[in-house]
C-alpha cells in the first residue's frame, strides 16, 4: 500500500517521464514529497506556472513525448491555463497535474480554491478530478493516452489533497479500452483510391500541409510522396520542417505572411493536397476568395471535425497521416505514369521570380538579416523557439526548417512570452542541441522570470532579441489600417537587457550595427556555447513584415514590400 | 433547420456540461436539451434540439463525437422518428374559463392532475409544436405559469442507438 502522491509519481515513471515542469504550493505538497523521495522523475523548477505549462510543450513540441507539468490548486491553476489553452490550439499532448483543495472541502470557497475542471473544460481535450485514491492509476493511464492518441492535447487530472495522503495499492494497467474513446488509424482506401486517382489526373496540382504531419511524425512520408509525384508542396506555421525547406519544390510558407509563389499556387491550382492542416484564417484568408479557379480538395486529418470545417472538401480522408501517406504512396508507385506538369511549374517559377522575400539593407540592423545570419551560423541545426510577433514571422520565413520538430511557436492561439519557456524544455529534452530563442523586447518580458530557471539548470539558450522599442506587429497594424495612429504600441522604460541577463548571472551582448551580427553570434553560439547567452539587437524600427494578406481578405490580394 | 440529436454519454460528472459548454463556446444554440440515465446507469441519453445549416449540424455532430465522455451521436431527424415533451401549465380557472380549459385540455388530450378553486394544472404530453399549439389556444392572461421538459427522441422501427 503506498499513498496517492507517491502513485502519481510511480504513474510518471511508468510512463517514462524524465522531466516535470511545475511549483509547489498547498494541495500539492504530498505529491512534491514523494518527488523528493525517487530520483527516476527530474522536477524543474520554474519562476511562474504559466511557464511550467509553456515548458512542458516545448520539450513535447520537440520530442514527441507528452509534456508534464505540475501546478498546484487556485492560482496554480489558473496561472497554468494560458499554457493549456496554448497547447490545446497547437494539438499538444500534455498531461497537467493540479492539486486541489480536499474533497471535503471542495464548493465552500476554500483557500486556494478554484473549480480547475470547469475552468480548463474549453481548453483542454479532456479533463479529470479524481474523487478516489484507487482511481489515480486509471486516470493517470488514461491521461497519458487520451494526450498522446488521435489528435493530440493537453489533458487535465486534478487531484484533491486528501487523494493524494490516502493510501492503496499500486496497480499500473498496462493497456487502455475505452468505449467512449476510439481513435481512428487507418484511412479508407476508397477514399485514398479516388485521392489517388485525382492527384495523378491534376495539371496544377498543390500540396498544402500543417502541423498534424509534424505531430504525427509523418516527415519522412510526406517527403517521399512529394518528391514522388513532384508537386510543389507548402508547409504552413505549424508545419515548418515537414519538407526541407531547401528544396526546389518547397514553395515557403501560405497564408497571411506566406510567399507569393505559395498563395498563388494555393490559389490557382486544379488539386489540393490538404494533410494535417486546418485551413485557418492566418492561412487561407477569406475563404469566400480561396481558390480561384475550379478545383478539388483532398483533405487528410485525423480529426474528422477539421474536414469540412471552413472550407468544403471534396475526398476527406479520415486518419493518422503517416499511415495514409504509406497507402497513398503503395498506390502511386504501382502506377507507372509521372503526372506532367512542366506548364505548372513554369508558371510557378513566374510567381517565385518576383523574389518577395528580399528586403533592402540600411545602416540599421534588418531583423531579416539577423535571421539569415543565425541559419548560417547555427548551420540549420538548432531548434528554434519564437514568441509572437513580427520577429516570429521573420524567423518562420527566413529561418530554413528542413527537419521537423525545429521549429516552436504559438501558431494557434498566439501567446507571447512562449518563447523562452519552450527554448527550457527544447534544451532540457535535447542535449547537445543549438537552441535559440527569437522574441522581441515586448515578448521576452512575459516570462522574463525564466532566466532564473534557465540559470538554475544551465541551459544554454540563446535569446536572440529583436528589439525596435515597438510591440512591432501591433505598430505594423497601426501604420497600415490605423492612420499611423500608435496606441500603447511604443516601449517605454525598457530595461537594460544586458545588465538584466547579467543580473541573472547570465551572459548579455548589445549589438546595434548591422556589421557587429556576425560576430556576436558566433561569440554567442561558439565562445560562450554552454552559456545563456542574451542578445539585445536594436533593429530597424519601423520594418514590416511582407509579403502580407489584410485580415478578412483573400490570398490573391498580396501586399508586396515593392508595392508601397 | 431544426434537428434533434440524441447522444449516449458516459454518466460521470461533468459530462453534461461538456456537452452544454461545447454549444455555448462555439455558437451553436440549444433549443431544448434533456438528459437522463439510461437502463444502463453506466449511460446517459442526452437529446438536444438545435438548428442550423447542413454545414453547421455536420460540425455539432463531429464536436460531439470529439467529447471524449460521448459514445454515440445520432441525428434522430434524419429519419423517421417520435419525439414527445412533457409540459405542465397552470392555469386561471374560474367562472365560464374552468369549462373552457376542461373541454381544451380534453381535446389535446391532457390531463388535469392539480385542481384548486381557482387553478387546474394539466399535464400535456405531445410534440413540441404540439405543446406550443395548447399554449398558443389559451387565452394568454390565464397560463400562470408552464414547465417543459424539452424534447426526447427515439428513431422508429430498427433504428436504434445503443452501446
Amino acid at each position: 500500500m503506498i499513498t496517492g502522491a507517491e502513485i502519481v509519481i510511480r504513474c510518471l515513471q511508468e510512463e517514462k517521464v524524465e522531466f516535470v515542469f511545475g511549483y509547489p504550493g498547498g494541495a500539492v505538497l504530498h505529491i512534491y514529497d514523494a518527488l523528493f523521495k525517487q530520483d527516476k522523475v527530474k522536477h524543474v523548477l520554474v519562476r511562474h506556472e504559466q511557464a511550467a505549462v509553456h515548458a512542458a510543450d516545448g520539450l513535447a513540441r520537440s520530442t514527441h513525448k507528452v509534456g508534464v507539468a505540475l501546478v498546484t490548486s487556485g492560482p496554480g491553476a489558473t496561472n497554468a491555463v494560458t499554457g493549456i489553452a496554448t497547447a490545446y490550439m497547437d494539438s499538444i499532448p500534455l498531461v497537467i497535474i493540479t492539486g486541489q483543495v480536499p474533497t471535503h472541502y471542495i464548493g465552500q470557497d476554500a483557500f486556494q480554491e478554484c473549480d480547475t475542471v470547469g475552468i480548463t473544460r474549453p481548453c483542454v481535450k479532456h479533463n479529470f478530478l479524481v474523487k478516489d485514491v484507487n482511481d489515480i492509476a486509471i486516470t493517470m493511464k488514461k491521461a497519458f493516452y487520451i494526450a498522446n492518441s488521435g489528435r493530440p492535447g493537453p489533458v487535465v487530472v486534478d487531484i484533491p489533497k486528501d487523494i493524494t495522503a490516502a493510501i492503496c495499492k499500486f496497480d499500473y494497467p498496462k493497456d487502455i479500452q475505452m468505449r467512449s474513446y476510439t481513435p481512428v488509424v487507418k484511412g479508407h482506401l476508397g477514399q485514398i483510391k479516388k485521392a489517388v486517382k485525382l492527384l495523378l489526373g491534376a495539371k496544377r496540382p498543390m500540396i498544402y500541409t500543417g502541423g498534424g504531419v509534424i505531430l504525427s511524425n509523418a516527415a519522412e512520408q510526406l517527403t517521399t510522396l512529394t518528391r514522388r509525384l513532384g508537386f510543389p508542396i507548402t508547409n504552413t506555421l505549424m508545419g515548418l520542417g515537414a519538407y526541407p525547406a531547401t528544396d526546389p519544390q518547397f514553395l515557403g510558407m501560405p497564408g497571411m505572411h506566406g510567399t507569393f509563389e505559395a498563395n498563388m499556387a494555393m490559389q490557382n491550382c486544379d488539386v489540393l493536397l490538404a494533410i494535417g492542416a486546418r485551413f485557418d484564417d492566418r492561412v487561407i484568408g477569406n475563404p469566400e476568395n480561396f481558390a480561384l479557379q475550379p478545383h478539388k480538395i483532398i483533405h487528410v486529418d485525423i480529426d474528422p471535425s477539421s474536414i469540412s470545417k471552413r472550407v468544403r472538401v471534396d475526398v476527406p480522408i479520415v486518419g493518422n497521416v503517416p499511415d495514409v501517406l504509406e497507402d497513398m504512396l503503395k498506390l502511386i508507385e504501382a502506377e507507372s505514369s509521372k503526372t506532367e506538369i512542366a506548364d505548372w511549374w513554369k508558371e510557378i517559377e513566374g510567381w517565385r521570380s518576383k523574389l518577395c522575400m528580399k528586403y533592402t539593407m540600411k545602416d540599421v540592423i534588418m531583423p531579416q538579416y539577423v535571421i539569415e545570419k543565425l541559419y548560417e551560423i547555427t548551420g540549420g541545426n538548432a531548434i528554434i523557439t519564437s514568441d509572437v510577433g513580427q520577429h516570429q514571422m521573420w524567423a518562420a520565413q527566413y529561418y530554413k526548417f528542413d527537419k521537423p520538430r525545429r521549429w516552436l511557436n504559438s501558431g494557434g492561439l498566439g501567446t507571447m512570452g512562449v518563447g523562452l519557456p519552450y527554448a527550457m524544455g527544447a534544451a532540457l529534452a535535447n542535449p547537445g542541441m543549438q537552441v535559440a530563442c527569437v522574441t522581441g523586447e515586448g515578448s521576452i518580458q512575459m516570462c522574463i522570470q525564466e532566466l532564473s530557471t534557465a540559470k538554475q539548470f544551465r541551459l544554454p539558450i540563446k535569446i536572440i532579441n529583436l528589439n525596435n522599442r515597438y510591440l512591432g506587429m501591433v505598430r505594423q497594424w497601426q501604420e497600415m489600417f490605423y492612420g499611423s495612429r500608435y496606441a500603447e504600441s511604443y516601449m517605454d522604460s525598457l530595461p537594460d537587457f544586458v545588465k538584466l541577463a547579467e543580473a541573472y548571472g547570465h551572459v548579455g551582448i548589445r549589438i546595434e550595427r548591422p556589421e557587429d551580427v556576425e560576430g556576436a553570434l558566433k561569440k554567442a553560439f561558439v565562445d560562450h556555447k554552454d552559456d545563456l547567452v542574451f542578445l539585445d539587437i536594436l533593429t530597424d524600427r519601423e520594418a514590416n513584415v511582407f509579403p502580407m494578406v489584410a485580415a478578412g481578405k483573400g490570398l490573391s490580394e498580396m501586399i508586396l514590400a515593392e508595392d508601397l | 433547420m431544426r434537428h434533434i440529436i440524441s447522444i449516449l454519454l458516459e454518466n460521470e460528472a461533468g459530462a453534461l456540461s461538456r456537452v452544454a459548454g461545447l454549444f455555448s463556446a462555439r455558437g451553436y444554440n440549444i433549443e431544448t436539451l434533456t438528459v437522463a440515465p439510461t437502463e444502463d446507469l453506466s449511460l446517459s441519453r442526452l437529446t438536444i434540439v438545435t438548428s442550423g445549416s447542413d454545414e453547421v449540424i455536420e460540425q455539432i455532430t463531429k464536436q460531439l463525437n470529439k467529447l471524449i465522455d460521448v459514445i454515440k451521436v445520432v441525428d434522430l431527424s434524419e429519419a423517421a422518428h417520435i419525439e414527445r415533451e412533457l409540459m405542465l401549465i397552470k392555469v386561471r380557472a374560474t367562472g365560464k374559463d374552468r369549462e373552457e380549459v376542461k373541454r381544451l385540455a380534453d381535446i389535446f388530450r391532457g390531463r388535469i392532475i392539480d385542481v384548486t378553486e381557482l387553478t387546474y394544472v394539466i399535464e400535456l404530453t405531445g410534440s413540441g409544436s404540439k405543446l406550443d399549439a395548447f399554449i398558443q389556444s389559451i387565452e394568454a392572461d390565464l397560463i400562470l405559469e408552464t414547465v417543459r421538459t424539452g424534447v426526447s427522441g427515439i428513431g422508429r422501427g430498427d433504428r436504434i442507438l445503443k452501446v
